[in-house]
């Protein structure tokens, strides 16, 4: 649905996009996840036409983005950041001249108003002025708009920024539900949401594409061995050396939890096994009372920043 | 078309919506009806000295002496009115962040530009429609001539039709919009002075600079003078100005 290759783009001596390539499949939910400056946007803009590419061609739907930019923009509905719309508009008045600059007009746009108003929410609100909303209302006619054209591609920066924890969910939700099978590409530096939501992640940092990987996939092959929490009552010294007699264990780290007055260990495993079981029969027939054990896993913050500062690490040519 | 229909709709509506059009139209309305009522007064007052001199009678008429003033008044004051109009066109898009959604819908920019250039001169028209007041009156109390009094409307609104298209330019070049309304003075006063620096004779210098001059084109037209080149003259500088509006939006993409 839509293919990016070696998309570069240069503002003056800066390079905000360094020869990005990726796809999307239809109906794929896609993150872009990486900190501010990482050119999610500038990638987002000139999908959208709004910025051209120094070098690099993609294509929506077939359409080449440079060439075909009408047809290519026609398959797009795009919120971009904060959900840039006219203020001094009512809400029906809006989403009326966006449907015919889409070119839905009749019966058939008035039809489109009416079920992305009901899909968006926006029903109390069709006869208020969109600068006198809260944010985030304005955000649902900013996600409106960009469904109205019933287009396949829905690209969306930033869609749940500057809104408060239940907005977020509101809109998290809208957007799980109206993606149906739609491709949609969204960008965002909460990371639990690219795990709740997308799909697929690509991770940019510095205008480079770092990572393209699902969630779970970039979980495993970051981590060559997962990790074992244990909450343990005993002798700190005692349960340490035996934990680490168990073969598969690499490592143990012990560290003092005085709230509820038990040991907390740190085991790192192999992955090639699961010995969970064997520990928790470790410290049981030693008779130490064992309190809690899970496998921790690394969260995409860990990943993130892992892939980042892995990043920086290497030198620079 | 209809995309342009539909644009132009949009941004016509916009002008009641702000305080500025209004603002426009009051203070434009109550000076040109100021100068007006001056040059009426005086006209009153000299024509009762006149009447003991039956050779200077002959050198007053309405067309002189209050059309052509009446109309070179319109002209200096919309000078600094339009750009008033104009400012906002590209510039509030761009400083709200509008323009973004707005170019990534199936719109060409030459779309836009046209339906903002089309929505504010039809405002113009709506103002200027008002002026027809003076007229009237002059019908009313008198025998005007009609011929220089339509030229002098056309005039009015190809002139109107250049200063537009020169604020939609500097509307499009900032997202500032006193620095947008203070460029398309500046370009207009430019185009109105420009016949000044013209050196004396008949040189190529002298012709070109002559030729660039708002007055020199707009003068005739305000006496009755219909030259296709005075024509000409506003419908190039109102197509290069939107044109130029078209580089900077496509420049924008460019340079992010």
């Amino acid at each position: 649905m839509i293919e990016v290759e070696e998309l570069t783009k240069n503002f003056g001596v800066t390079t905000a996009l360094n020869r990005i390539s990726f796809r999307v499949k239809k109906g794929e939910i896609l993150g872009f996840l990486g900190p501010n400056g990482a050119g999610k946007t500038t990638a987002m803009r000139i999908l959208t036409g709004f910025l051209t590419p120094t070098s690099g061609t993609a294509r929506i739907a077939g359409f080449d983005i440079q060439r075909q930019s009408l047809q290519a923009r026609r398959k797009i509905g795009y919120l971009p950041e904060s959900a840039p719309i006219y203020r001094d508009m009512y809400v029906r008045d809006y989403l009326r001249f966006i449907s015919t600059i889409k070119g839905m007009t009749g019966p058939e746009g008035k039809r489109r108003i009416g079920s992305v108003i009901e899909d968006c929410g926006l029903d109390q609100v069709r006869n208020r002025i969109i600068g006198k909303l809260s944010k985030g209302y304005r955000q649902r006619v900013g996600l409106a708009q960009a469904l109205i054209g019933d287009p396949d591609i829905l690209i969306m920066d930033e869609p749940t920024e500057g809104l408060d924890p239940k907005q977020i969910i509101e809109i998290r939700n809208l957007i799980k539900n109206l993606g149906g099978n739609r491709t949609v590409i969204l960008s965002t530096h909460i990371l639990p949401e690219v795990s709740m939501i997308c799909e697929r992640v690509i991770i940019l940092n510095e205008g480079k594409l770092i990572a393209v990987d699902t969630p779970e996939n970039l979980n495993r092959s970051l981590t060559k061995h997962s990790q074992i929490m244990l909450g343990v009552r005993g002798p700190a010294e005692q349960i340490t050396a035996v934990l680490q007699s168990v073969p598969g264990v690499l490592k143990v780290e012990c560290r003092d939890d005085f709230l509820d007055s038990m040991l907390s260990f740190n085991v790192e495993v192999s992955q090639t096994e699961d010995i969970r079981s064997r520990l928790a029969e470790k410290i049981i027939s030693n008779r130490w009372e064992l309190l809690e054990l899970r496998s921790t896993s690394l969260s995409l913050e860990d990943i993130f920043i892992k892939l980042v500062t892995r990043e920086e690490e290497e030198p620079s040519v | 078309m209809k995309t342009w229909w539909t644009l132009f709709k949009r941004e016509f509506a916009s002008f009641f919506v702000s305080p500025v059009a209004y603002v426009v139209l009051a203070i434009f309305l109550i000076i040109t009806g100021i100068l007006f009522y001056s040059n009426l007064l005086w006209y009153y007052q000299n024509s009762f000295g006149m009447f003991q001199d039956p050779y200077m009678i002959r050198s007053m008429n309405l067309t002189d002496d209050l059309i052509r003033p009446l109309f070179a008044n319109i002209s200096v004051i919309l000078m600094f009115m339009i750009p008033a109009l104009t400012m906002r066109l590209f510039a509030e898009e761009k400083r709200s962040g509008t323009i973004e959604l707005l170019l990534s819908y199936p719109v060409r920019d030459s779309e836009v530009i046209l339906g903002k250039f089309s929505a504010t001169l039809t405002f113009f028209v709506v103002i200027l429609l008002l002026t027809l007041v003076f007229p009237v009156f002059l019908y009313a109390v008198s025998e005007p001539e009609t011929g220089p009094m339509i030229t002098a409307y056309l005039g009015c609104f190809l002139m109107g039709a250049s200063f537009i298209a020169v604020g939609t330019f500097a509307s499009s070049t900032t997202e500032n919009q006193i620095i947008a309304a203070l460029l398309a003075f500046g370009l207009n006063l430019t185009f109105w002075i420009v016949g000044w620096i013209s050196p004396p004779g008949t040189g190529t210098m002298s012709t070109v600079l002559q030729y660039l001059s708002i007055i020199e084109h707009y003068d005739p037209l305000t006496q009755g003078i219909l030259n296709s080149k005075d024509i000409i003259y506003f419908l190039s500088v109102t197509v290069l100005f939107l044109f130029l509006t078209n580089r900077v939006l496509l420049s924008k993409k460019w340079r992010g």
